[in-house]
C-alpha cells in the first residue's frame, strides 16, 4: 500500500472505532435508563402482549389516586397512596415531599422500582402545575379500555369561568 | 376597536413579509436595483407594525381588556402591573406574537448594520429572513390569533398567569431564550442566500461571524436564566433537569457553538464551507425543531404550553418546509462549494473539527434522548421515559476529550504543527491540574469523589493551558506587560468564554457530586443539622398577597453557633388559579447556597415536610455562562467586523 493509502485506511478504521464505540455507548446508557410506562390494570395484568415488569425493575406508572387512600407515618415523612385507572389498584410508596398539585383524585406519574407485584417505590413523583392537566399517558391509557376517565364537573369548577 | 386595530397591523406586517421575501429575491436574480432596495424600507414596515401590534397587546393586558380571550386566560385584575405586561409572553399566542416581532427586530437590525455588504446579498438576506416572519406570521393568524374577542359574553376577570410565572426570572427569561433562536435565523439566512448564488466566500463567513454570536451570546444568557430561575422558583433545587424543552434549548446551543468555531476556519482558512452551510441550516431548524415539540404538546414535559394538533401540523409542515427547501438548496449547490483544505493531521483546523464533531456528538446524545421516547411512542413499543442518567453519563465521557483539546487547541497553529513543540506546556499542565485538583478537592469537599477530581482536573487543565497560550501569545514580540495591552478583543473573548465553560464545570462538578438533599419533618421549634449547618425553624406567620394567601416559615441558621443567616420560606395558595406555590429560601454563597422549601403541613397541623438543601458551588454553573456570553460580547465589539461606512455593527445585538 502506498502512504496516502495506508493514511487513509488508518483514518476510516479510526472512524469506525470511534462510531462503534460511540454508538455502543449510547446504546448502553440507554439500557441503563429507559423506563417503560404502565397504568395500574397493566402492571396487575399484563400489557396487551402479555409482558409484565419484574420485581426490582425501574418504571413509570400513572393514575389517578385512590380517594381516601393517602396515608402518613407519624415519625417519617413516608407516604402511602393507591393508584389506580379502571381497574385494580396498586400501592405506591414515597419518603420525600409530594409536589404542590399533589391531591386525593387527581392524576400523578410515579417513576420508582417494583418492590413486589402490586408495589412501588417510588424516588419521583410528578403531578403537573395545572388544575385540569391529565398527564397525557394515562389520559391515553385511559382511553384505550374504553372508559375515559374525566375530571368531575366539581373538580374543574374555579379554572374555568 | 384598540384590538381590532392590532390585528389589522398583524395582517398588513404580513403582506409587508411576503413583500419582503419576492420582490427583492426578483430584483437580485434581475440584477435590478429598484426591487432590490425595497428590502430595507419593507423590513421597517414589517418591523413597525408588529411592533404596534404587540404594544397593542401590551395595552389590553395592562387595561385588563377581558375581552380578549388571550387576556381573560392569562391575568387577573389583581395581578401588579409590571406582572400583567409579562403576561403578554406567558402562553402561546403572545409568546409567539413576541417571537415574530423579535425576528422583525433582527431583520430590520441586518437592514441597518449591513451598508458594507453588497446590494445584492442585503437584498436576498433580506428576502430568506422575510420568508421565515412569513410562516411564523402565517401561523399566528391562523391558528393562535392574541386578538380573538370573548364578547358578547365576556368575563369580569380573568383567570390570571401560571403563578411558576409570576417572577422577575420569567420577565427577561422568554425574551432572551427567544432573541437566540430568532437570531440563528440571521446565520440561516446568511448561508441560504450565499447558497443560492453558489458564493461562500470568506466574506460570507465575516458577516455571518457577529451576528452568530450576538444570537449565541442570548441565547447562553437565557438557558442559564432559565435554570436559575428553576432552582429558585421551581422548589427543587435542581438546575438542569433534562426536561425536553430544556433539550429544545440546549440542540441549538450546541449547533451553535459549532457553527462559532467553524465560521472561524471558513473566515480564516477558507475550508469547512459545506460544513458550516450544513451547521447554519441545522442550528436554526434545531431551534425550529425546539419551537414544535413545545407548542405541539407531544413531549410529555413541565413547559405545560396548551396544546392543540393544529398547531402542532403546522409548524410541522413550516419544518418539514425550511429544513427540507434548505438541504435541498444545499444538495444542489454544495458541490458546486466543496474545496479541499491544505492542512495536516496536526493543525488547528482538524483541532477544530474534532471540537466540531464532538459538540454535534453531544447534539445527537440530546437528540436522541429527547426524540427516543416519540419514535417508540410511535412504533407500538409503549411508552418510555429516558432518565437524566443517560445524558450525566454521555456528557461526563464526552466531557474528557472535549476539555483536552480545548486545552490544546488555541496552542496549535493553522495548516500544520508539531506536537513535541506542545508536549512541555502540556507535560507541566497535567502535572499541576492533577495536583491542584488533588487539593482542591480535599481542602473543598468532606470525601473524595473520582468524578468531582476529574471535572477540577479539567476545569484546570483548561485554565493552565490558557494561560500558557496567554503568555505565549502575549512575549512572542514584546515583553508581557506590552504584549498582553496588543491582544485583539476576540482573543480576550476566546479566553472569557473558555475559562467561563472551566468555571461552569467546577460547578457542575461539585453539585452533582456533593450536594446533599435531606426532606425532614420539622415542627417550630425543632433543629436540623447539615454539613455543620444548624437550622433551628423559628415559627410560622401569615403573608398573603395581591392575589395569593401565603405562609412564612422562619428558619435561623448558625455555623459553630455563630450566626448565619435567618431565611423566610414561603407557601403561597393562588385562589384564581387555585394552585399552591413554594417559594424557596436560599442563602446565597460563593462556594455553598443553602436552600430551603416548604413542602406541604403534616397531619397533625404543627409539623412541616422541609427540604433543606446544601448546594456546593452551585453559582459558578451560571457565572460560568455569565462569562461565556461577556466573551461572546468582547468577540462582537472586535473591530474587524465593522465596516467601513458604520462603525456600530457591534451594537447591533443591543437594539435588536
Amino acid at each position: 500500500m502506498n502512504p496516502r493509502r495506508k493514511k487513509r485506511l488508518g483514518l476510516v478504521l479510526a472512524l469506525i472505532v470511534g462510531i462503534s464505540t460511540a454508538v455502543g455507548l449510547m446504546l448502553y446508557a440507554l439500557n441503563q435508563n429507559m423506563d417503560l410506562f404502565y397504568t395500574p390494570t397493566e402492571l396487575v395484568y399484563g400489557k396487551p402482549d402479555g409482558s409484565k415488569p419484574h420485581v426490582g425493575q425501574r418504571l413509570r406508572i400513572g393514575g389517578m389516586v385512590v380517594e381516601g387512600s393517602v396515608s402518613r407515618d407519624s415519625k417519617s415523612l413516608l407516604v402511602k397512596f393507591d393508584l389506580a385507572d379502571v381497574g385494580p389498584k396498586v400501592t405506591i410508596e414515597y419518603n420525600g415531599i409530594l409536589p404542590d398539585l399533589f391531591r386525593e383524585g387527581q392524576g400523578i406519574v410515579a417513576q420508582g422500582v417494583l418492590k413486589d407485584a402490586t408495589t412501588i417505590e417510588a424516588f419521583e413523583v410528578l403531578a403537573k402545575h395545572d388544575e385540569e392537566y391529565m398527564p397525557p399517558e394515562v389520559a391515553e391509557a385511559m382511553e384505550k379500555v374504553h372508559e375515559p376517565l374525566e375530571y368531575t364537573q366539581e373538580q374543574k369548577q374555579g379554572s374555568s369561568q | 376597536m384598540i384590538a381590532e386595530i392590532g390585528h389589522f397591523a398583524l395582517i398588513i406586517s404580513l403582506g409587508f413579509a411576503v413583500l419582503l421575501s419576492v420582490l427583492p429575491l426578483y430584483g437580485a436574480s434581475q440584477n435590478n436595483p429598484t426591487l432590490m432596495n425595497f428590502a430595507r424600507p419593507l423590513s421597517w414596515g414589517m418591523f413597525l407594525l408588529l411592533g404596534l401590534s404587540f404594544c397593542i397587546l401590551l395595552w389590553a393586558f395592562y387595561t385588563n381588556d377581558f375581552t380578549l380571550t388571550y387576556v381573560a386566560t392569562n391575568s387577573n385584575s389583581l395581578l401588579p402591573w409590571y406582572y400583567r405586561l409579562t403576561a403578554v409572553w406567558g402562553a402561546h399566542e403572545g409568546s409567539l406574537l413576541l417571537w415574530v416581532l423579535i425576528q422583525a427586530a433582527w431583520t430590520v437590525a441586518v437592514a441597518t448594520f449591513s451598508r458594507g455588504m453588497p446590494q445584492e446579498s442585503v437584498a436576498r438576506v433580506l428576502a430568506v429572513m422575510g420568508m421565515i416572519t412569513v410562516g411564523f406570521l402565517l401561523f399566528i393568524i391562523m391558528t393562535s390569533n392574541p386578538f380573538l374577542r370573548t364578547l358578547p359574553f365576556f368575563p369580569i376577570d380573568g383567570r390570571d398567569l401560571n403563578p411558576l410565572l409570576q417572577d422577575p426570572g420569567l420577565i427577561i427569561h422568554p425574551p432572551m431564550l427567544y432573541m437566540g433562536y430568532v437570531g440563528f435565523s440571521v446565520a440561516f439566512s446568511f448561508a441560504i442566500a450565499s447558497l443560492m448564488t453558489g458564493r461562500l466566500d470568506t466574506a460570507w463567513a465575516r458577516w455571518s461571524r457577529p451576528w452568530t454570536t450576538a444570537a449565541w451570546l442570548f441565547l447562553t444568557l437565557g438557558i442559564s436564566l432559565g435554570s436559575w430561575w428553576a432552582y429558585y422558583e421551581l422548589g427543587w433545587g435542581g438546575w438542569w433537569f433534562w426536561d425536553p424543552v430544556e433539550n429544545a434549548s440546549f440542540m441549538p446551543w450546541l449547533a451553535g457553538t459549532a457553527l462559532m468555531h467553524s465560521l472561524a476556519v471558513t473566515e480564516k482558512r477558507g475550508t469547512f464551507k459545506a460544513w458550516t452551510v450544513l451547521l447554519a441550516i441545522s442550528a436554526f431548524s434545531l431551534s425550529l425543531l425546539g419551537t414544535f415539540l413545545v407548542r405541539s404538546g407531544i413531549l410529555v414535559s413541565v413547559h405545560a404550553f396548551a396544546s392543540d394538533p393544529a398547531r402542532g401540523m403546522f409548524i410541522l409542515g413550516f419544518l418539514v418546509f425550511v429544513i427540507g427547501g434548505s438541504l435541498l438548496l444545499f444538495a444542489l449547490k454544495s458541490a458546486s462549494v466543496r474545496v479541499r483544505g491544505n492542512f495536516e493531521l496536526f493543525s488547528r483546523e482538524n483541532a477544530l473539527l474534532a471540537n466540531n464533531i464532538l459538540l454535534v456528538a453531544a447534539l445527537v446524545v440530546v437528540l436522541v434522548g429527547t426524540l427516543l421516547p416519540l419514535v417508540h411512542k410511535q412504533l407500538g413499543l409503549g411508552s418510555v421515559s429516558i432518565g437524566a442518567p443517560f445524558f450525566n453519563m454521555l456528557f461526563t465521557w464526552l466531557m474528557v476529550p472535549f476539555a483536552f483539546l480545548l486545552g490544546i487547541g488555541p496552542l496549535i497553529r493553522w495548516k500544520r504543527d508539531n506536537l513535541s513543540s506542545l508536549m512541555k506546556p502540556m507535560l507541566i499542565s497535567g502535572v499541576a491540574s492533577l495536583a491542584l485538583a488533588g487539593v482542591a478537592v480535599i481542602l473543598l469537599a468532606e470525601w473524595f469523589t473520582g468524578l468531582a477530581f476529574l471535572g477540577w482536573v479539567m476545569a484546570l487543565w483548561i485554565v493552565f493551558m490558557h494561560g500558557f497560550e496567554l503568555y505565549q501569545r502575549a512575549t512572542h514580540r514584546h515583553s508581557f506587560a506590552v504584549g498582553v495591552k496588543k491582544l485583539q478583543r476576540s482573543h480576550w473573548a476566546m479566553m472569557l468564554a473558555h475559562v467561563g465553560l472551566a468555571v461552569t464545570v467546577i460547578g457542575i462538578a461539585m453539585v452533582q457530586n456533593y450536594s446533599i438533599e435531606r426532606d425532614v419533618r420539622l415542627a417550630p421549634g425543632e433543629h436540623f443539622q447539615i454539613q455543620g449547618y444548624d437550622f433551628y425553624f423559628k415559627g410560622l406567620r401569615d403573608k398573603d398577597g395581591p392575589n395569593y394567601d401565603g405562609y412564612v416559615a422562619d428558619f435561623e441558621i448558625t455555623l459553630d453557633g455563630n450566626y448565619v443567616n435567618t431565611l423566610h420560606a414561603e407557601k403561597r395558595f393562588y385562589s384564581t388559579a387555585k394552585s399552591m406555590m413554594t417559594e424557596a429560601a436560599i442563602d446565597r454563597g460563593v462556594t455553598r447556597d443553602l436552600y430551603i422549601a416548604l413542602g406541604e403541613r403534616l397531619d397533625d397541623g404543627d409539623a412541616w415536610a422541609v427540604r433543606i438543601y446544601y448546594k456546593p458551588f452551585v453559582r459558578w454553573i451560571w457565572l460560568g455562562s455569565l462569562f461565556m456570553a461577556f466573551g461572546a460580547l468582547v468577540a462582537i465589539s472586535d473591530k474587524r467586523y465593522r465596516f467601513r461606512k458604520n462603525k456600530s455593527d457591534s451594537t447591533a445585538a443591543k437594539e435588536a
